[in-house]
């Protein structure tokens, strides 16, 4: 292996005390005691001033005195202890120190201190209406109200403000305008009450619909804090660094973004091409499978372009990193993506639907009711102060939590079932899906190839060709050693790049390699090809004797058979759209029984076939990993990505799922479609409450106390609805068998 | 009713000081980690005293 040092000062930062600060995310890290072993093991490492592992998001943050001890030190440390952690690179750590959520939480706090004052002071002034308390306590008790709501509410009500001032400069209606209009008229209208000494004000209303919709707005951050910063530990994990090949001839790692065009990066065998370039100095063979789809190694030479995400198979090569220019096919997926994101209607979220119907009423209702005390009783004072309540009887506190809790009992439980999602809106248009769209390569097969013809070869030599396979860095040689269970490798084995291994065994020649390589004449090898579509080739040949095929392809995930199964079974229409060649999508489709698949499909045949079905009426979830993939999972009404993807496929999808295993599929969809129907009753559950509660103020029989005990019961009705999904879901989990 | 006079400023002094209490937690980050927070709290290693104990005992 090439020794080449890491460029560590691109990941280290300055604490303003002097020392020098690195985040890691940490692989591995499964409990308590593994939090401890780390903290202990970094602790006692001299130099180290703070070592401290977030458990909630597996990060590790280390401050160290510089001169003492160094990044490198740190990381070794870890990785002696058994845990893989790699730096995030601080030019994509955005938001370190969480602000958005320390501020509603601030926010929360203060909104839940002053409705809790305020009603010691209201319940007291409502005991005393009725058991004749004199004015000037109650005067004295609502002024008092008036000083602890009235900065409580500036303070607590700015996330509202500024959501609904964006939205009415953009000349929409969100939520937060019902919500910042309603608070405001309560507010106002107390202090008038409070001026007259009037019986009745509403100062704890108005701070209580601000804790109750802060609960909400919270919950609604911390859910989307949670998969970004998951997110973000797995593209760390991935490390997309680049071995820069400096103008000395030395080689240092340093984070993608420290790279610029023109550069020259060393990509080794077995790596991936960290980003797009032409090859300078090496001949190799490129696996593209992630980035077209196809499954057929590439040969590159001098001078041809290397795609970001594909896999140097054979040898090392220098690449000169290319600016996007010309007609290469990541500026092709980068216009499309563009156009995909942009042609895609905006989903209007369930929410905002609601709310765009609700505002317009309930403030007509307010202003009829204004107009009919007004002219039914003439006095304007009167009919101010009932329109008022009505506003504020209908203030949306069950609907502000209604879409919300529901969201994060949801993207909690899709948690458990692996599955990450990037927008708290995906629930919904998951929801909505009726076809799904599968990429093949990589999305219903496993990214890594497998041996799949390990039964026609008897078991010596497949031994002996495994431990072969291991002096080679091809991903054929590779595959091919994973399957059996060698594990010293032959001695004096030599790589011919681009060709095979040869190596010296008790006088014979062993050769492992292409049918070239091994004199296996062209004919033979189709006739060997012919009963496994879409396989690769490698060839072993054992001194003179016939040389022997193994057949590599890349496997079906363990459980895709059962998962389409059951996918069909939920009455949804499947599809195959692949980028690789008719023969291997044809075997898997017709092992999966999907009817319609389409082979040989570029990026741009994705999207048109994917408008079709749109155009159609279907809503489409698209499920894909390559670059090929990116653009259509931005264009489709919703889409998943497994996290082998690509990072751009990865940014376009709605959601990510984990591991080998297809199922989160079908989970995400069953939770979703559950998630979505509570999130209906929660809507309808609030226009009921509303259409209970409206006659009631219309007609002016809202008091305080009522319109306290109606916002609160109506909120908590609203938070069990959604937690009865995890109880759905504990249920579901219990049973075995799933997917059957 | 004089008595309100102190009560009730007494009364918001010690809300003001739980509502200031949490801000200060929030701002030293205390709740960055509640995962983690749950399994501190049972580690021994802000107990020197106990170490030297099993220190001379081994």
């Amino acid at each position: 292996m090439t020794a080449h040092e890491r460029d560590w000062d691109a990941f280290v930062t300055l604490t303003p005390e002097g020392h020098a600060h690195m985040d890691l995310a940490v692989e591995g890290v499964t409990c308590a005691a593994c939090m401890v072993e780390i903290e202990r093991g970094l602790g006692a490492q001299p130099g180290i001033e703070k070592a401290r592992l977030n458990l909630t998001s597996h990060r590790l943050a280390v401050d160290w005195r510089d001169g003492e001890t160094s990044a490198e030190q740190v990381v070794s440390t870890l990785s002696r202890l058994g845990y893989r952690a790699h730096p995030f690179d601080p030019a994509q750590m955005r938001e370190r120190a969480d602000a958005t959520g320390r501020e509603l939480l601030r926010s929360l706090a203060v909104a839940g201190f002053a409705m809790m004052n305020i009603m010691l002071l209201s319940v007291s002034v409502w005991s005393g209406n009725a058991s004749g308390i004199d004015t000037e306590t109650r005067d004295f008790f609502h002024w008092l109200s008036a000083l602890i709501a009235l900065p409580a509410a500036v303070y607590a009500g700015r996330p509202f403000l500024r959501s609904a001032l964006s939205a009415i400069s953009a000349r929409r209606l969100n939520m937060d305008v019902p919500i910042v209009i309603g608070v405001s008229l309560a507010l106002f209208l107390s202090v008038m009450q409070t001026l007259q000494s009037a019986h009745h004000a509403y100062f704890e209303s108005a701070v209580m619909l601000l804790f109750f919709l802060l609960i909400g707005r919270y919950l609604d951050h911390m859910m989307r804090r949670r998969t970004r910063a998951f997110a973000e530990n797995i593209a760390a994990l991935k490390a997309e660094t680049a071995a820069l090949l400096r103008p000395d001839g030395s080689l240092r790692e340093v984070p993608l973004s420290k790279v610029a065009p023109g550069d020259l990066i060393h990509v080794r065998a077995g790596e991936r091409v960290p980003l797009d370039g032409r090859v300078e100095t090496g001949l190799s063979e490129i696996d593209q499978s992630l980035v077209t789809g196809e499954t057929a190694l590439a040969a590159a030479g001098p001078g041809d372009v290397v795609y970001a995400g594909t896999l140097n198979a054979a040898a090392n090569l220098t690449v000169r990193v290319t600016t996007a220019s010309g007609a290469t096919l990541l500026d092709e997926v980068t216009r499309l993506l563009e156009a995909a994101s942009q042609a895609k209607s905006r989903h209007v979220q369930l929410a905002d639907r609601a709310a765009s119907l609700y505002s317009p009423l309930v403030h007509l209702a307010a202003l009829m009711t204004f107009i009919g005390w007004f002219v039914l009783g003439g006095d304007w004072q009167q009919a101010l102060v009932v329109a008022i309540s009505v506003l504020i009887i209908t203030c949306p506190c069950a609907l502000g939590l209604a879409v919300p809790a529901v969201q994060v009992v949801t993207s909690g439980l899709l948690f458990r079932a692996g599955v990450l999602l990037h927008a708290g809106d995906a629930v919904e248009r998951l929801a909505e899906a009726d076809t799904i769209v599968f990429d093949k390569t990589g999305t219903l097969t496993l990214a890594i190839p497998d041996l799949v013809n390990a039964a026609e070869v008897p078991v010596a030599v497949r031994e002996l060709a495994g431990r072969l396979a291991l002096a080679s860095r091809h991903p054929l040689a590779g595959a091919l050693a994973r399957a059996t269970s060698a594990s010293v490798p032959v001695e004096g084995a030599r790589e011919c790049p681009g060709e095979g291994v040869v190596a010296e065994l008790g006088g014979r020649e062993l050769r492992l390699g292409s049918a070239g390589f091994c004199g296996l004449p062209e004919t033979a090898a189709r006739a060997a090809l012919a009963s496994h579509p879409g396989a690769s080739l490698i060839l072993f040949r054992d001194g003179d004797a016939a040389p022997v095929p193994f057949a590599i392809a890349q496997k079906l995930r363990p459980d895709a058979i059962e998962t389409v199964a059951r996918l069909r079974g939920l009455g949804y229409r499947l599809e195959i759209l692949s980028g690789d060649r008719a023969a291997p999508v044809a075997d898997i489709a017709e092992r999966l029984g999907i009817a319609d698949w389409r082979a040989g499909m570029k990026p741009a045949d994705k999207i048109a076939r994917i408008g079709e079905l749109a155009a159609d009426g279907a809503r489409v979830l698209m499920v894909g990993d390559g670059l090929n993939d990116a653009p259509s999972l931005a264009a489709a009404h919703v889409s998943m990505s497994p996290v082998t993807a690509v990072h751009v496929a990865q940014a376009a999808a709605d959601a990510v799922f984990l591991g080998d295993r297809l199922m989160p599929v079908a989970d995400a969809l069953c939770h979703a479609r559950r998630a979505r129907a509570a999130m209906v009753q929660n809507l309808w559950f609030s226009t009921a409450y509303n259409l209970v509660a409206v006659p009631f103020a219309v007609a002016g029989l809202v008091t305080p106390l009522f319109a306290a005990l109606a916002m609160s019961s109506s909120s908590v009705v609203v938070t069990l609805n959604a937690l009865r999904l995890r109880l759905d879901g504990a249920r579901s989990r219990a049973l075995p068998g799933e997917g059957n | 009713m004089d008595v309100l006079i102190y009560l009730i400023p007494v009364a918001l002094a010690l809300g003001l000081m739980g509502l200031a209490g949490f801000l200060w937690s929030l701002k030293a980050g205390q709740y960055d980690d509640l995962e983690g927070a749950k399994y501190r709290i049972l580690e021994d290693d802000d107990l020197p005293d106990e170490k030297d104990g099993n220190d001379r005992g081994g």
